[in-house]
């Protein structure tokens, strides 16, 4: 592998926290690496599994989903609903053999462009060990 | 004498109108096999049957009788699949009459097949043997030898929840920690894993027979047939086929009660329940539950706690 080659990750940010997270993390001037693409969404419980693995399918490397902290939730219980969803996902590609980190989680709110630096700096690492994308995706 | 009290009984609902029909196996042209049937009138009861091969999971016709008062021939798998329905709110209180019978594990017709040289052309059961016969030969073989994988580690044998029950109830295996199937699978290194889930899925005809036999796959519009969005392509990718198994298994997350309808019901022979069982532990060991058991819990996905585990979430 040469070590020109970037992953591409696609993140899916809740409207009432991450996705301001990220735009407070740009504001502030924080720098993170620009391997993400961003899909806005309205709740982190509006994820639905078909959208992650038509993701992986389609040829990205990674996905990130991130969301409001428990209890933060705009819409009182979608990240808690959301929070069940990724545990099964998860626990399932992992189980059928998709490495471990391709597809990640996190609850980031719109006070923590820090965090979001860090979080996308912690994915991008993880999935440049991982490699390209090799299972599942379409040829 | 199982096969007796289910047609008393049967008799008993249709003559004192307590229900519009009754879904019960049926005997069938082929050896090894039986079909469902549809009993309406008292004097046909004697068409109900009850052996070793009355194999399919009979709630999945419920959802083309949603007008109808149903009386039901259910093994264990079958009244949990109907508790999980029930909590979907797919029947009206009282729509249902569940006469329970405790299941004596059926027979994978296709494992006996295999034991044989020839076609089979009559089978029959004798205590726990099953006679089978063709043109040149006739051989005895031990049924316990010859049940399907989902029931050799099926746990609640007796159906829950029934309103009658025919037979006594039977002995229960302990739960297990881990199924055989799953335990020999995650031996595996995650290449292997993929690469097998690959290999079977990629004999994948997509027939969709492993859905429309499961009686939770009851969407309106299954994803697969969505046009817009268009989730997968129904052409020959090896992608999609595994697109097709993993949703469509991960769709059973707190739902499936591991009757091995979809399995059995696949033309290809592709192994499905080792996905499906993983689900089954996957909720048991994250949320508690056991799909059908308790006619009152909420399926996981359909709640949440605020306790719930999420060391995976950064």
């Amino acid at each position: 592998m040469d070590n020109s080659w970037e992953p591409k990750i696609l993140a899916f940010l809740c409207n009432w926290c991450s996705y301001a997270g990220a735009d407070l993390a740009g504001t502030s001037r924080i720098q993170y690496p620009p391997n993400i693409r961003v899909i806005r969404v309205p709740c982190s419980g509006r994820i639905n599994p078909l959208f992650i693995l038509k993701a992986l399918q389609g040829g990205v490397d990674g996905v990130l989903v991130s969301g409001c902290h428990p209890g933060d939730c705009h819409y009182l219980t979608g990240n808690y609903v959301g929070r069940r969803k990724s545990a099964t996902l998860k626990r399932f590609l992992e189980y059928l053999g998709l490495e471990e980190g391709r597809v990640q989680f996190s609850w980031v709110s719109a006070a923590e462009g820090g965090k979001f630096s860090q979080v996308v700096g912690e994915v991008v690492q993880d999935i440049k060990k991982l490699g390209p994308i090799k299972r599942f995706v379409k040829k | 004498m199982i096969q007796k009290k289910i047609r008393e009984k049967a008799k008993e609902l249709l003559e004192k109108k307590m229900v519009d029909l009754i879904i019960g196996f049926g005997e069938w042209t082929l050896p090894l096999r039986t079909t469902p049937i549809f009993v309406r009138n008292p004097k046909e009861v004697d068409h109900l049957i009850w052996n070793s091969f009355c194999e399919n999971n009979l709630s999945t016709y419920l959802h083309k009788f949603s007008h109808f008062k149903v009386g039901i021939v259910v093994k264990g798998c079958d009244a949990r699949s109907i508790t999980a329905l029930s909590l979907e709110k797919r029947f009206k209180p009282d729509q249902l009459y569940l006469i329970g019978v405790p299941c004596q594990r059926m027979v994978d017709r296709r494992r006996v097949k295999k034991a044989v040289k020839g076609e089979i052309l009559r089978a029959s059961e004798q205590g726990d043997q099953i006679i089978v016969e063709g043109e040149d030969f006739k051989t005895a073989l031990k049924r316990e030898d010859f049940l399907y994988s989902s029931c050799q580690v099926c746990t609640h044998r007796t159906p829950t929840l029934a309103n009658v029950l025919v037979g006594d109830p039977v002995e229960e295996i302990p739960m297990t920690e881990t199924h055989p199937d799953i335990k020999e699978f995650e031996k595996k290194s995650p290449e292997e894993r993929w690469k097998y889930f690959e290999k079977e899925s990629s004999r994948c005809i997509l027939c969709f027979a492993c859905r429309e036999a499961c009686p939770m796959c009851y969407c309106e519009e299954c994803f697969v047939d969505s046009s817009n969005p268009k989730w997968i392509e129904k052409s020959l990718s090896p992608s999609d086929n595994e697109f097709y198994h993993i949703v469509r298994a991960y769709h059973q997350t707190g739902r499936c009660s591991g009757c091995g309808a979809c399995e059995r019901a696949c033309p290809m022979e592709i192994r499905l329940t080792y996905l499906t069982q993983k689900l089954n532990q996957n909720v048991k060991e994250l949320f508690n539950f056991e799909t059908g058991i308790d006619a009152e819990t909420l399926p996981p996905l359909s709640t949440y706690e605020t306790e719930d585990r999420q060391e995976f979430i950064k």
